[in-house]
């Protein structure tokens, strides 16, 4: 909390912009790095991999609400996870 | 006030979603905070996830100085709140049910249902913070290098997070 009213304070100076411009490509990367960990862990078959793609497309690009998203995919996604266990 | 109350239960709706961490709603929240409220600019978003990243403690308080920015004091509270408590009381009633049944048809097509959904959501996170840092090859470079270090040698964050300072005040300056 110290560091994010710090933030309100410095965020004009140039030089710390250009760290935290850094700073946020690298917590990209790390975050990405968790991601693709976990994404190896997923079955190698086309139905969940489906759905990886379509959530990542509805939230990221076409930025729709993430609540719909959910709710449009989240009853395929189990449905078709039931049918195969 | 009106604001802090509306922060609250977007964030109390996206804590009920957060299906494998606060990551996997971060699109939504800037989605709601920068194109649709324009209470934090995009560049923010991703310099207050940076400095959160950095930060001791736990990431969620990332949350927390999010609402910090956008509406005061009561935004932090109205934020980590909305997050904190569906968190808390689902993973609570989560491990009572879980203990009994986690062999359940229904927990198994849950969680194997929607994981693929999450990292969906996750890898859609880290779309929007590269965008939100620009787009360049520097910036795309950075975070390939830093996930590549990460993957490979599991070295601590903070030295990777501290390299990237360091490299963004050199390189761009």
């Amino acid at each position: 909390v110290t560091l994010g009213v710090l933030y309100k304070v410095y965020r004009d100076v140039a030089i710390l912009q250009h760290a935290l411009r850094g700073m946020a490509a690298v917590a990209a990367g790390l975050l990405l790095a968790s991601a693709v960990g976990m994404a190896a862990a997923l079955p190698r078959r086309l139905v969940p991999w489906l759905f990886l793609l379509l959530a990542f497309a509805g939230v990221g690009v076409v930025r729709w609400p993430l609540l719909y998203v959910m709710a449009a995919l989240a009853p395929f996604a189990m449905y078709f996870a039931w049918r195969r266990r | 006030m009106a604001q802090a109350l509306a922060l609250f239960w977007h964030f109390l709706l996206l804590g009920c979603l957060a299906v494998g961490g606060v990551s996997t709603v971060m699109p939504d929240m800037h989605r709601y905070l920068v194109d649709e409220m324009g209470l934090v600019s995009a560049r923010e978003f991703a310099d207050l996830y940076a400095l959160a990243q950095a930060a001791p403690g736990p990431n969620a308080l990332w949350v927390t100085i999010l609402g910090l920015h956008a509406a005061g004091s009561m935004g932090a509270i109205a934020t980590t709140l909305g997050v904190l408590i569906p968190a808390t009381s689902v993973s609570y009633i989560a491990s009572l049910l879980h203990a009994k049944h986690a062999d359940a048809p229904l927990a198994l097509a849950f969680r194997r249902g929607l994981a693929p959904v999450a990292l969906g959501f996750m890898l859609a996170s880290c779309w929007l913070l590269l965008r939100a840092v620009g787009h360049d090859w520097r910036s795309y470079g950075l975070a390939l290098v830093a996930l590549g270090v990460a993957m490979k040698t599991g070295i601590n964050p903070l030295w990777l997070l501290a390299a990237g300072a360091v490299l963004g005040m050199v390189a761009l300056v």
